[in-house]
């Protein structure tokens, strides 16, 4: 067979692969409407469009852009970043059992804004959500230092995911035990932990957008050098990666992403954990289409939850987190029963 | 001089393996190391890929030290296939070699032509193309390492340095992957540095043969000259008889030990 | 040298010297712990005082060390040395070393049903009532975990067990569990969580010999069998493949392995509550004490009873009479001693 003859064969499978793209970036577009129109008080869509780009003062324009359109923004950009930094945390460590939050990211998150209520007195969401992110980054860059120790060339994958389970194991401890001490910040916990992205204003969604942003950049700058990593380190150096910039890159990216994401929205990170492999089975190992599969499908999956959780038990809500699992979870277990698993 | 070890130390932490030692490889030739178990040919082999730092001494690229030289750009002229790697389950073998184009890729250009027609030379080079879809945990074993030269061969460097290419391979696979290399060589003039374990296959496919021993290089030069019978004995500790291979004429080891009569 | 021939008669073992020096310290200061647990509390005895107070029904003390100390002790060491089994089996098992009895569905199946038996009773009276009070929590956790290890099982056989799809199928189970719990939480009265929260980060607060017996018994059998089975686990720490090359029944090996490992957690978490980190941290630190190449069984157990007698020590004695759940404490102990050791191991 001629060199010509495989080109188009290479062209077939990227089609198929912008095709899948396409198809999810659809679905999310689908959920961003539902999840404009549809709650307590249902819009019809042209009136949705209406509100937006020639708002008014009836009451159904002012719920949907002080309420609606924030939480739906914040939908997406909790489900890109926890999908994505899903996706970049199980293809560092080659675990399957990585989450977003491996790397102390959500239980720092946790600690410091139960600490910020009991000392510090914090008593607004936008001050615990800075408080979060702040606790966010100081134990995901403690526990990569903690990898860095000692090692030549980076932290191993290993001593990455062990270090970060002790160091959210030593914090989750801390923090149930300050909670069992105040009524008023495990009030407050138990509702993070559960996750939502429920009552939250526009300023939230301004705070966290350019966290995620930049964590969305870094993940994308990290693909190619995955991809290369995934080969073993021998390999990826002889490809001419640079192995311990290639995971640091990788490691802010997944803090950025995770950090603000739990940090707004709660303990959410399990999207992050099982994403990755309902888009592993679309994508393939390639990183370059799994992170982007990721992210889009971790969006659709938080709004649609979302909606779910609106409709579900009215007058009431669910929060999306527990949805999610409820929907999201025998989803997976059904996806992983009927077909061979694409492993890491 | 293409690539140049100069006195050079090489390691794992405290453990050094190879001290104070000197080799060059000339452009467009195949080099063969040979050695026994653990004499640091592997080390060495790594070192002049730049995929261990040397303790002492200096890796030269083209008289240049290769660590002053970005890695991306080492990655453009010199490609290291390293001992039985491993690739993550349900890669294909297409996805496989694509990845060799990965230093010529930047985040604004995934994949230009010139990927594209390196992927497809190199699988139809090493007789692929009909597999490229295939996933690589389906394949046998020799079809495999043919897969891993392709990634190499599609990373687009004219030096190639592979690292006991035919190890868990039948005879039959061994020549046909070692048939690949010299055809490489032909058809390109690519320079090849190889461990191999075989004598035999290792004389008759390599220009050069490097025979080592405790870290230090004993002997090198032309296959005929290096593989003599007081070498075997100083090298490996084996009492052999060295005649003319039948077929090419480069010299054929046959080990003397106990052997079944025959009548 | 790891390992030396033991021959006795027609019989043959290999011993590692670093195990057998691994397990007996952590023997020995698991008497030492037990031996501290036993002076100090509310009445502080000296040794003297413990020795005559155990033989002495009529001592004053004797109530305290043989109905509330020993029991409580007891009951610690071995809900340790039952996680830290159950963990190296299941992280042998999944070859993977953030694999937890969490996986098998064990702690988050008794943690949903022990969360939903408190909110449900509630408190309008004060007191726990209705399920709760009838089955009681260690019978409602052991039944809880039994069923989500069944259910886990059952997801994950597909003709025949496949380690991977095992920890996927956890990972999804774990979420519904651990979300279905977080829910329950919030529907609850802050009351009531409260209560739920201290029974979820372990607790050994009150616990009698109707702990210990249970727990004592599951060790008992499941020891011997999981040591029968280290032979099996050896092998199935390879692929599949070399697995069966081995010629090993694998389904076989590992269902008997799992359900030991089931047993063990479930066991453990319903008279002590699910303590988090100890199946997870105790092999983990057991591997690297003892340098070998997967969760050394024995020296595992040891190193899980150790924890949680030294974490409960301190839970009881640091703050008193204020008293820490004894989980807390276990990962505030355990997780920096693991950082320790991966710090120490890199350099």
């Amino acid at each position: 067979m001629s060199a010509t003859a495989v080109a188009p064969r290479l062209h077939g499978i990227r089609h198929r692969r912008i095709t899948v793209l396409a198809v999810l970036a659809a679905a999310v577009l689908a959920g961003v409407v539902l999840s404009i129109t549809i709650g307590s008080r249902s819009v019809a869509p042209l009136d949705a469009w209406h509100a937006l780009t020639a708002p008014g003062d009836t009451e159904s324009d002012i719920i949907i852009r002080s309420l609606r359109v924030p939480r739906t923004a914040l939908g997406v950009l909790s489900g890109l970043a926890l999908g994505v930094a899903g996706a970049l945390m199980q293809g560092h460590t080659r675990n399957p059992l990585a989450d977003p939050g491996l790397l102390g990211v959500t239980q720092g998150a946790a600690f410091a804004m139960v600490a910020s209520i009991m000392w510090l007195g914090a008593s607004s969401l936008l001050a615990y959500i800075w408080f979060g992110l702040a606790g966010a980054l100081v134990a995901s860059v403690g526990v990569f230092a903690l990898g860095m120790v000692g090692g030549r060339g980076g932290p191993t994958p290993v001593t990455l995911a062990l270090a970060g389970t002790a160091v959210s194991a030593f914090l989750y401890a801390l923090t149930s035990a300050l909670v069992l001490l105040d009524e008023q910040a495990m009030d407050v916990f138990r509702f993070w932990q559960a996750g939502s992205i429920a009552a939250r204003g526009p300023d939230v969604v301004w705070q966290v957008l350019p966290f995620i942003a930049a964590g969305l950049v870094l993940a994308m700058i990290n693909a190619p050098g995955l991809n290369a990593l995934s080969l073993g380190e021998d390999v990826a150096r002889s490809l001419g990666q640079h192995i311990a910039l290639t995971r640091t890159v990788g490691v802010a990216a997944v803090t950025l992403l995770s950090g603000a994401a739990v940090a707004a929205c709660g303990a959410l990170a399990f999207v992050g954990l099982i994403v990755p492999h309902l888009a592993r089975a679309l994508s393939g190992t390639d990183h370059r289409w799994l992170i982007p599969y990721s992210g889009l499908l971790g969006a659709a999956l938080v709004l649609l939850a979302d909606v779910v959780g609106r409709v579900v038990a009215p007058p009431g809500e669910l929060e999306v987190g527990v949805v999610l699992a409820l929907i999201g979870a025998p989803f997976f277990v059904a996806l992983v029963r009927r077909r061979k698993p694409v492993r890491l | 001089m293409r690539l140049q070890a100069a006195a050079v130390k090489l390691g794992y932490g405290d453990r050094t393996i190879v001290d104070g030692l000197d080799l060059g490889i000339e452009a467009g030739t195949v080099t063969t190391i040979i050695g026994p178990n653990g004499c640091g040919k592997s080390t060495l082999l790594r070192a002049l890929g730049r995929l261990l730092k040397p303790q002492g001494g200096e890796v030269l690229l083209d008289g240049k030290r290769i660590d002053r030289i970005p890695t991306r750009e080492v990655a453009k002229v010199l490609g290291v296939l390293p001992q039985a790697p491993t690739a993550p389950e349900g890669l294909t073998v297409a996805d496989l070699v694509a990845r060799g184009r990965h230093p010529h890729q930047t985040w604004y250009r995934q994949w230009s032509t010139d990927d594209e027609s390196a992927v497809a030379e190199a699988l139809t080079m090493t007789g692929l193309a009909d597999l490229a879809e295939r996933p690589l945990d389906e394949l046998s074993g020799g079809q495999r390492q043919r897969a891993w030269i392709s990634m190499a061969l599609a990373q687009g460097t004219d030096l190639l340095l592979l690292d006991e290419p035919t190890t868990f391979l039948d005879l039959a696979h061994q020549v046909e992957v070692l048939e690949l290399v010299r055809r490489l060589h032909h058809a390109s003039g690519r320079t090849i540095v190889m461990v191999l374990h075989d004598l035999n296959l290792a004389a008759r496919y390599a220009d050069r043969l490097v025979a080592m021993r405790g870290g230090r290089v004993i002997a090198a030069g032309e296959p005929h000259e290096v593989l003599t019978e007081e070498l075997l004995r100083e090298v490996f500790e084996l009492d052999a008889k060295v005649i003319p291979d039948p077929v090419a004429g480069t010299p054929l080891v046959v080990p003397i030990g106990t052997h079944r009569q025959s009548s | 040298m790891t390992s030396i021939p033991l021959r006795l008669g027609g019989l043959s073992w290999r011993i590692r010297p670093r195990g057998v020096v691994v397990t007996t310290a952590g023997l020995a200061l698991l008497a030492l712990l037990m031996a501290l647990s036993m002076r100090m509390g509310d009445i502080e005895l000296t040794v003297a005082q413990v020795l005559a107070a155990t033989f002495d029904p009529a001592d004053p003390a004797h109530f305290v060390i043989m109905e509330l100390r020993l029991p409580r002790a007891l009951t610690g060491a071995l809900v340790g040395a039952a996680l830290a089994l159950s963990g190296a089996i299941i992280q042998s098992i999944a070859r993977n070393p953030l694999a937890s009895p969490e996986i098998l569905g064990v702690t988050n199946g008794a943690s949903v049903l022990v969360v939903a038996g408190v909110v449900a009773s509630g408190s309008a009276y004060g007191g726990t009532s209705g399920l709760l009070t009838s089955l009681g929590v260690p019978a409602l956790a052991l039944l809880g975990g039994l069923i989500g290890a069944v259910i886990v099982y059952g997801l994950a056989w597909r003709r025949g067990l496949d380690g991977y799809r095992l920890v996927l199928v956890g990972i999804g189970v774990a979420a519904v569990f651990t979300n279905v719990k977080f829910w329950l939480l919030t529907v609850g009265d802050v009351n009531d969580t409260g209560r739920a929260m201290v029974w979820i980060s372990g607790s050994l607060h009150g616990r009698g010999w109707e702990h210990v017996q249970p727990v004592a018994v599951a060790l008992a059998v499941l020891v011997p069998l999981a040591l029968t089975g280290t032979r099996s686990l050896n092998a199935l720490r390879f692929g599949d493949d070399t697995v069966t090359a081995l010629g090993l029944r694998m389904n076989r090996a590992r269902a008997a392995m799992i359900l030991a490992a089931v047993l063990l957690a479930a066991v453990a978490t319903a008279s002590a509550g699910p303590i988090a980190f100890v199946a997870l941290a105790a092999p983990q630190i057991a591997l690297r004490l003892t340098r070998s190449a997967q969760p050394p069984l024995l020296s595992s157990a040891a190193v899980g009873a150790v924890l949680i007698t030294a974490a409960d020590l301190l839970a009881r004695t640091l703050f008193a009479p204020v008293e820490l759940p004894v989980g807390v404490v276990t990962a505030v102990l355990g997780a920096p001693y693991l950082i320790h050791l991966i710090w120490r191991a890199r350099k």
